[in-house]
């Protein structure tokens, strides 16, 4: 079955908006050549997940002005406890779609590292915007999704951090979403080159119960020979949103690119993650933590695809989900012919707290080439009774055994969020969606 | 002084019936050990005594200064005093052994009067250092890749920190060299004192030659045979249980279990 997807927008509406956000030319071009494309384009299918009667495409408003904060002050407080108040560091907050606050140290400038909204970028830096935007990560054609995103792109961040930086601090986002009719079509590139080493991590956050509209969202990112990158990300959008999410890695030589994903959103949620190691030698350790609830049905595809020799893929996963939920794992270690030498190992664990609720994991090696190892690991259960007993005995309570047997579960992806106040938000998400 | 009653109890796993009418009775300032040979009964008492989900009380009583044990959930047990050192305990992923210890202690004071973080942190230490445990075993998760004896050890940390009234350890000799036993007997001869009761469970004399029991009872087929003071453990250990076995006309066959 197909649905028609009938669009609001016309190409001259997309053109005309990026126009109005004083985008480079090309970019203008870019999106009316993603548009024209939109019509042909078959809809992505996870596996193991129907989609062919979700809307992906209704949305009541392409984008919304909404106000810039002079202040961190200015801030719901849920959201300013997510940084150090006294001293940002290097921050970019976006008010619903529009590009609201942007701190980044004279020092950091200086040596060359960009930290700047995505409309900004395409303009002030559109050699290199061009170079990665995607061409190399995420293609406009995959299917009906990605071509949406490049089209109607409202939103993001471009990151880029120079030959031999080294930041300690983690470079820090906030997607804050506070009205109703607002769809994300955001696009985040981050670049780090050669012997570069940094942390991204980005936060999407509802203060609003619910959601009319649409999250496309595409990430790509670059690791430059002997780079070193972790991105983490907390997704806790509002019901109502229908989520599109894909997250991609590239990397080069001898470069590490980690992902600590909590992926908490309250909505219907199709997520990807897939890392393509090209350089030798390099790595993924791709973590991800999930909690469904209510009604909610998500799909979580992790991929790791081995082109390099000697390149190593981690994939952990690790779900809750509870009343009627259903969650799909799928977890795909892929190494292709010539990848000699490789690694792929992959772990899903998923804890089912309700007799309706569903957990799926569906574990894939997909070998190519004789001189490699693999392994994967899947279990779907219940909380084990004899767990619960033995905490228990010790006085604690079935409510609180419970809990700390779930926050436990979670704990070893929980625990590599760098930032504390990242790490608070995400266990009060957690605690709020497993009472 | 409290005491805990166990009175013609009978439990049985999935249908089978493993005691057929216990009585015991302990009373804080008491060590007891119950010894016998394998598959009688043993360890069954000691779950049944903490509540284990798998083992249902058919018939009997346990009581705890009168109050019905057994109408009480697992937790509500351990807030009551009662502790049990598990042959097997579990090993649970992304909770840290001081977290762990902590919620346990907080869960037997009232909200608002929490164990003060020093406080915990100063006792903790004292106690891992008398059970000779590396620093690194309060910050590891809950048992997990432990190995047996350090099970065993966290065991006895456990117990030493929630003082219990009456603790029953269940083989936590099973697995130890000589010296990690000395360490386990060094911690509950601590405990030792008015406030203090404690059953062992064993197939051997071994333990009770650092602990010293009271009383010690023997148990075949599902029943205490037999009491009498420390001296009855010496015997056991030199001439076994065929003299019983005798004495009381019982043929040597053991009920089958699985623990």
């Amino acid at each position: 079955m197909t649905v028609e997807t009938k669009l609001a927008l016309t190409e001259q509406d997309v053109r005309s908006y990026s126009e109005k956000m004083n985008e480079a030319a090309w970019m203008t071009d870019f999106r009316a050549d993603a548009f024209a494309k939109l019509e042909q384009l078959p809809m992505p299918k996870p596996d193991k997940t129907r989609i062919d009667r979700w809307n992906f495409t209704d949305f009541p408003i392409h984008a919304v002005e909404s106000s810039v904060y002079s202040s961190l002050d200015e801030l719901p407080a849920k959201a300013r406890e997510l940084f150090d108040a006294e001293k940002p560091g290097s921050l970019y907050i976006q008010h619903n779609n529009t590009p609201a606050f942007l701190s980044l140290s004279d020092d950091l400038k200086a040596k060359g590292v960009i930290l700047t909204d995505i409309f900004t970028a395409t303009r002030e830096h559109g050699e290199l915007v061009k170079k990665y935007y995607m061409t190399n990560g995420v293609k406009v054609d995959e299917h009906k999704l990605t071509a949406l995103n490049a089209a109607f792109m409202n939103g993001g961040v471009f990151v880029y951090v120079p030959k031999n930086v080294v930041i300690e601090e983690p470079i820090q986002a906030l997607f804050l979403h506070d009205d109703e009719q607002v769809s994300l079509f955001n696009h985040i590139i981050v670049v780090a080159e050669a012997n570069s080493s940094f942390t991204y991590i980005e936060n999407y956050m509802s203060t609003v119960a619910n959601a009319k509209g649409q999250a496309n969202i595409v990430s790509e990112v670059f690791t430059g020979d002997n780079s070193n990158v972790t991105y983490g990300a907390v997704d806790v959008l509002s019901e109502g949103f229908t989520t599109y999410v894909n997250r991609r890695g590239v990397t080069g030589r001898d470069s590490q690119l980690n992902w600590v994903l909590g992926l908490m959103n309250d909505g219907n949620t199709i997520a990807e993650n897939i890392t393509h190691l090209v350089g030798d030698n390099s790595g993924a350790d791709m973590k991800t933590v999930v909690v469904g609830t209510g009604k909610q049905r998500q799909n979580f595809t992790t991929e790791i695809i081995s082109w390099g020799k000697n390149t190593n893929g981690m994939i952990l996963k690790h779900a809750v989900v509870k009343d009627e939920s259903t969650a799909i794992f799928n977890g795909i270690g892929k190494i292709t012919k010539g990848a000699v030498g490789s690694n792929a190992e992959q772990e899903s664990r998923m804890l089912m707290l309700s007799p309706r609720a569903r957990a799926d994991a569906n574990p894939i090696l997909l070998i190519d080439e004789d001189e490699v190892t693999a392994g994967h690991a899947a279990t779907v259960g219940r909380v084990d009774p004899i767990e619960m007993f033995y905490l228990m005995s010790r006085g604690i309570t079935k409510t609180e055994a419970e809990r700390l047997i779930i926050h436990g579960f979670l704990a070893p992806v929980v625990d590599k969020l760098k930032v504390e106040g990242v790490k608070k938000l995400l266990t009060e998400v957690i605690e709020r969606k497993v009472r | 002084m409290s005491t805990l009653e166990i009175k013609g109890l009978h439990v049985e796993i999935e249908g089978k019936e493993i005691l057929k009418g216990v009585d015991l009775t302990i009373n804080t300032n008491e060590i007891h050990a119950i010894m016998g040979p394998n598959g009688t009964g043993k360890s069954t008492l000691a779950q049944a005594i903490m509540g284990h989900p798998r083992y249902e009380v058919t018939a009997g009583t346990i009581t705890l200064d009168g109050e019905d044990v057994l109408e009480m959930e697992v937790d509500e047990r351990a807030r009551a005093g009662i502790f049990l050192a598990m042959q097997y305990p579990s090993e649970v992923n992304g909770v840290t052994n001081a977290d762990f210890l902590r919620s346990s202690i907080n869960a037997k004071r009232e909200e608002g009067d929490e164990i003060p973080l020093m406080s915990f942190i100063r006792e903790l230490d004292a106690k891992m250092e008398t059970l000779e445990m590396d620093e690194d075993m309060a910050t590891r998760y809950l048992n997990e890749g432990f190995s047996g004896g350090e099970k065993k050890r966290n065991e006895i940390l456990q117990l030493m920190m929630l003082k219990p009234k009456f603790a029953v350890l269940d083989e936590i000799d099973s697995g130890l060299d000589i010296d990690a036993l000395k360490v386990v007997a060094k911690g509950v001869n601590e405990l030792r004192g008015e406030d203090f009761g404690c059953l062992i469970i064993t197939h051997y004399q071994r333990l009770l030659d650092y602990i010293t029991p009271d009383k010690v009872h023997v148990m075949i087929q599902g029943k205490v045979v037999q009491s009498g003071g420390a001296e009855l453990a010496l015997k056991l250990e030199e001439q076994g249980y065929d003299w019983l076995h005798e004495e009381l006309g019982i043929e040597a066959e053991t009920v089958e279990q699985e623990a």
